[in-house]
């Protein structure tokens, strides 16, 4: 199948229908999309978002290269590659955060469940709702802890009561496991937080809206080792309730935090598969390079 | 006379500058390397000896011989006339200058000032002659002194840089001088002021009828000083300033930094700063040919009494002219609001106007606090408007729709005109430029100290 | 681990965030349009307020560059003006010029007779068209006995109804211009004799108390005289002090107070730099009340502020490599800075005064303080001479009540807004044209 004739039928239906998918069998190693560089099986069997060509331009660069992929439920996947390979720019694609970027463009097909995330029946505020996103650096708002996490049950209109609302935050800064230390402090400023917690905070921020995929930025990269490890903890327990995509520029971390990898190189999506056989078995040539460290 | 000296003086400088050059090729042997500085180091120290101090003693001659040559004729003057009372005297002598300037006098015909203006004339003929051979001579005198002290070792560099440095640090030192001068000039003359008139009286006082209280046997003529209302009408006008400016100021910068494309953005806030690039007399006068009429005539179709100088029109002008300066400073303090502010908002599915009035607005609060301070600050000092668009009627009044005054309207009322300067009706315009000066230095340090503490989060 | 439930029961966890949101979506989006409503009025309100401004000024004040003349048939007659015949300039300078214009008047109009017509018939022409026939005399003394038809500055009244700012059907007694008035000034159109002409007056003249003869030219001057004094001051003054704050200075107390009172002087209001003008430069120094130099000295001071605080932008703009480039080569410090960063910085702190030289020609209020504002009809020759200048003779006409007065104000003000503009332009050309990204 020819990338026209995808567009085309991107643009007629808008969705792209799963069966007309190519068979997935184990033997195919490259796919037939016209991904004429992804190594490795892209699909899984319960897909929480789809991806497919995904294109983005920022005016004349183009930054994301025919990128398809699957993000199966309740999965840690990890986008690893050397900086400016896109792997930031395709995790915003994800809750269509370049949409604050005016010189961005996004084309291709991105579906949440059964829902395309471009389509006009899909409100932007009610995406991200489902999918929440933690930053590379902590961006608590200058406000109270307890406002902090308040900030988006309250927008969405998520609680009715000042008691459902309390609950809410202790349960979100439970989940993020910042509970013991803010316990109390809720009234302290966001900011006066160390880094590790500022960031766990953000999580919680994140996760008292309920989403169903969580995105994290390279959330460790502004962060000492040791809040390092504690949000990777974080990471592998909230993998029970949700979907999260994680970039990061540690391959010790992806190793560490996630059951897939996706390689990107310069906008292209170079290899995906388990994170176990990337890191010991990897197909492509610029992948095993980069893993085993001759550049990035 | 006096220009063409200045003249010869910065000719003759060229060429001191020319000579000493010119020496230190000599005493270097033409050899450059010889010497300590580049030659024309050596030019511009023979430039300064002959400029600097001729220089010096041409501006003190000059502002001393004017009062001597007076002083000497005033004393060759007849008796009756030498000791009549200081202010008989100075009309006297304002004669005697016209005289001398050839202009018609009433008196030209008495003999008496015929010869002293004959006398003034020669003295200053005297002074005058006597300043070209002093100073011409000090400039030569300084070149043949930089001539013989130009050696290979003299070093040039360091002298000049030294002078140049003294200018420098000088020329810092008149910001403090000015501000030493507006403290000492309101305060001066305040306190002759609060001398006639008690601090308690003129900060609390209800009453402010100044041109009743020249008259000496005028009963309430002490109780005339209250500035309360003008006080009172200041705040009033500059209210209704704010009234208009913070929420139009301030929702345009947001608009102008959160929704506007790029394209609207580069049309639209320069032709929004068109306003506060327009003279305040310019408002003034639209204020009141313009808006104050239409104010009433709305007024008068409503049923509603109007002053036809009132507060609400020149609070609305005042407001109007504010507004670049709220979306201006607002702009700066909501982009230094850093961008991640904004993506973790966005990211929580938070809509633009959410972010802005949930994040943004508390985040650059203290910022936009400090601008809105300095606004107000601006809004109490500004003066054309209100004196061409406010009435000169102190009322102790809240209501928009009558007349009111301000302190800077009073200050210029009771400077212009009269000219007697000890009466207490002009003192009590220092008086009211001393709170004026301190409250805007209060509100200026205030909102300057905000908005910095507010950019040193963000850095 | 305690979950959080709603009110009804059922935990917040488990109900579907998608339904919760999406429930919301009308009502914000509705408040979503609204906030950009709200700011979209908000901007088109600044900007409408500015073209009102704009269009009020310009509406009012663009007749006032056309005057209404009348064509007056005069005959220089000789036994009027040099009985005597030796042409002595004394008696040509003195002579009655008014009887020629009354003659010519009643040679257009034979029919008028009576000293009340006759005086309102005088009335058309302003009290300088004598004037106007004793500078041609003058400057042409063979004109005598000569007759010439010659075009005279009408009165302000007629001007003003000229330009059909006079309601015809008022009442009599409510006009300044009478009935058979403007029965002659019909009939004068007739015949072609009244037209308007460019107003040369306006840029030629002072200050005068008859509108058809006031013009700016005097208040140009002063204007021109004071900013020369305030850009001889403050420009040196101004860039001396930015380039030892951010060059020299120690960072101590005393660099951290100099600083802090700059700041607070470019908030300071206008007014107290009046004050401050009055009570030392004409109290104190005593300098001449109402003179170009103390309102420059006034305005300096006012604008020192803006030009140190650009002119330290504009340094601070200047990268350090260059600095130590120079330095690196064995450059003094002092030559670091005067041949490298100040040359550099000069577009920048050159913008910075120019700004400040447009803020300082628009000011007025402190002005008034050391009395430029007298009636001031002489056009100032130096900076001593006692002056107005153009903001200040704006404020002096927009007090008096005539519509004449009121049409040049608004002239007057366009004058001010061109040179203002003017300056800006240049300011943002020059920003433009060496704007250098480091």
């Amino acid at each position: 199948m020819s990338t026209t004739a995808i567009d085309t039928q991107v643009a007629l239906n808008g969705t792209l229908n799963r069966s007309a998918s190519p068979p997935r069998s184990a033997g195919v190693q490259v796919t037939d999309y016209d991904n004429r560089q992804t190594v490795g099986k892209i699909t899984v069997d319960n897909p929480k978002m789809t991806c497919r060509e995904v294109n983005v331009y920022y005016g004349e660069k183009h930054a994301i290269k025919n990128v398809s992929l699957d993000i199966g439920a309740n999965e840690v996947i990890a986008f690893i590659g050397p900086s400016g390979c896109g792997k930031s720019t395709f995790i915003r694609c994800l809750n269509r955060m370049n949409d604050t970027i005016p010189s961005a463009r996004v084309t291709g097909l991105i579906k949440l469940d059964e829902d395309d995330i471009h389509a006009k029946e899909i409100d932007v505020v009610q995406l991200r709702a489902r999918v929440g996103m933690v930053f590379q650096k902590p961006n608590p708002f200058p406000k109270s802890i307890y406002e902090n996490v308040a900030y988006g049950p309250r927008i969405h209109g998520m609680v009715n009561t000042k008691a459902e609302l309390d609950d809410l935050v202790r349960e979100s800064l439970e989940r993020a496991g910042l509970i013991k230390e803010v316990e109390k402090r809720m009234l302290e400023p966001g900011t006066s937080l160390s880094g590790g917690q500022q960031q766990r905070l953000c999580i919680a921020r994140a996760i008292a809206v309920n989403p169903e995929v969580i995105l994290m930025d390279e959330p460790c990269s502004a962060l000492d080792p040791i809040a390092t490890a504690k949000i990777e903890e974080l990471i592998d327990e909230l993998r029970e309730n949700y979907t999260i995509v994680i970039v990061t520029h540690s391959m010790q971390q992806a190793a560490r935090v996630s059951q897939r990898t996706a390689y990107f190189h310069l906008g292209d999506l170079i290899e995906i598969g388990d994170t176990d056989q990337i890191f010991t078995n990897p197909r492509h040539k610029l992948t095993e390079d980069y893993i085993t460290g001759r550049f990035g | 006379m006096q220009p063409f000296l200045l003249l010869t003086l910065l000719l003759l400088s060229a060429g001191a500058y020319y000579l000493g050059r010119r020496r230190a090729f000599a005493v270097a042997d033409g050899h450059v390397r010889n010497l300590h500085s580049l030659p024309s180091f050596y030019g511009s120290y023979a430039a300064l000896w002959c400029g600097l101090p001729a220089l010096l003693v041409f501006a003190l001659w000059a502002a001393a011989q004017p009062n001597l040559v007076v002083n000497w004729v005033v004393a060759g003057l007849p008796p009756e006339l030498r000791d009549l009372p200081p202010d008989r005297l100075n009309l006297v002598i304002n004669d005697l200058k016209n005289l001398v300037g050839g202009n018609f006098v009433a008196s030209a015909s008495d003999p008496v000032m015929v010869e002293a203006a004959e006398r003034y004339r020669r003295l200053q003929a005297i002074g005058n002659a006597a300043l070209w051979v002093v100073v011409l001579s000090l400039a030569i005198a300084g070149i043949a002194y930089a001539w013989r002290a130009i050696s290979p070792a003299l070093r040039a560099r360091n002298r000049v840089e030294g002078v140049i440095n003294i200018f420098l640090i000088a020329s810092s030192t008149v910001a403090i001088f000015t501000t030493i001068g507006i403290v000492l000039s309101v305060v001066f003359e305040s306190l002759l002021f609060f001398r006639q008139v008690p601090v308690a009286e003129f900060l609390f006082g209800l009453q402010w009828s100044p041109q009743t209280a020249l008259r000496a046997d005028q009963v309430g003529s002490s109780g005339a000083f209250g500035a309360v209302p003008l006080f009172a009408g200041t705040l009033l006008i500059s209210g209704i300033a704010m009234l208009v400016a913070v929420p139009i100021g301030l929702m345009s910068a947001l608009y102008l930094s959160e929704y506007a494309t790029p394209k609207f953005r580069a049309f639209a806030k320069p032709a929004l700063e068109i306003l506060a690039g327009i003279p305040t007399v310019v408002y003034g006068f639209f204020a009141a040919l313009t808006v104050a009429p239409l104010i009433r005539q709305i007024g008068t179709a409503v049923g509603l009494h109007v002053a036809s100088e009132s507060a609400l029109a020149a609070g609305l002008v005042m407001g109007i002219m504010i507004i670049p300066f709220v979306s201006s400073l607002s702009d700066d303090v909501i982009n230094a609001v850093p961008q991640s502010m904004r993506d973790g908002s966005y990211a929580l599915g938070a809509t633009k106007s959410e972010t802005i009035t949930r994040v943004l607005l508390p985040a650059a609060l203290p910022g936009i606090v400090g601008s809105i301070l300095l606004a107000i600050s601006r809004a109490i000092g500004e003066t054309m408007i209100v004196v061409m668009a406010a009435g000169l009627s102190a009322n102790l009044t809240a209501n928009p729709l009558e007349a009111v005054t301000t302190v800077t309207v009073q200050i210029v009322t009771l400077l212009t005109g009269d000219q007697e300067f000890d009466s207490p009706k002009t003192l009590a315009a220092f008086a009211l430029g001393l709170v004026l000066f301190v409250v805007t230095l209060i509100l200026n340090i205030i909102a300057l100290r905000v908005v910095r503490k507010y950019r040193e989060q963000y850095e | 681990m305690n979950k959080a439930t709603s009110h009804d029961g059922v935990p917040l966890r488990e109900r579907d965030i998608k339904t919760i949101v999406n429930a919301g979506l009308a009502r914000r989006h509705a408040a979503e349009r609204r906030f950009r409503w709200y700011g979209l009025i908000a901007i088109s309100l600044g900007l409408a307020f500015v073209v009102l401004m704009f269009a009020n000024i310009i509406g009012k004040g663009l007749p006032a560059f056309w005057q209404t003349y009348i064509q007056v048939p005069i005959h220089f007659d000789a036994a009027v003006l040099d009985p005597e015949g030796n042409r002595d300039p004394q008696t040509l300078a003195s002579a009655d010029y008014g009887a020629l214009v009354r003659a010519g008047l009643r040679q257009t109009f034979p029919a008028v007779e009576g000293r009340l017509p006759l005086r309102a018939l005088s009335a058309l022409l302003s009290t300088d068209a004598a004037y106007e026939l004793q500078r041609r005399v003058l400057a042409d003394p063979q004109l005598i006995g000569a007759q010439q038809e010659i075009w005279l500055l009408a009165s302000a009244a007629v001007d003003t109804f000229v330009k059909g700012n006079i309601d015809r059907t008022l009442d009599e007694a409510n006009r300044p211009i009478k009935d058979q008035q403007i029965e002659w000034i019909d009939q004068l159109r007739a015949a072609d004799k009244i037209e308007r002409q460019f107003n040369a007056v306006l840029f030629r003249n002072g200050d005068s108390r008859e509108p058809e003869q006031a013009g700016i030219r005097g208040a140009l001057m002063g204007s021109f005289f004071t900013l020369l004094v305030t850009f001889l001051l403050s420009f040196p003054i101004g860039v001396a002090t930015a380039v030892y704050l951010e060059e020299f200075a120690p960072k101590n107390r005393w660099t951290d107070i100099i600083e802090v009172n700059i700041n607070n002087l470019a908030a300071v209001p206008s007014i107290v730099f009046g004050l401050l003008g009055l009570a030392v430069f004409i109290n104190f120094f005593g300098l001449p009340r109402s003179a170009p130099l103390v309102g420059g000295l006034v305005l300096s001071l006012m604008t020192l502020p803006v030009i140190i605080i650009a002119g330290r932008a504009a340094l601070t703009s200047v990268p350090p490599s260059i600095r130590e480039a120079a330095l690196g080569m064995g450059a003094s410090k002092l030559q670091m800075v005067g041949h490298h960063v100040l040359p550099l910085a000069m577009p920048g702190m050159l913008t910075g005064s120019i700004i400040g030289m447009a803020r300082a020609l628009g000011e007025s209020a402190p002005l008034l303080m050391i009395g430029m504002v007298a009636f001031i009809v002489d056009v100032p020759k130096g900076f001593l001479d006692p002056a107005t200048v153009l903001p200040v003779q704006i404020y002096l006409w927009s007090d008096l009540p005539e519509r004449a007065f009121v049409e040049r104000t608004s002239a007057a003000i366009m004058v001010l807004l061109a040179f203002m503009i003017l300056m800006n332009g240049l300011a943002i050309l020059l920003r433009k044209r060496f704007e250098r990204r480091w």
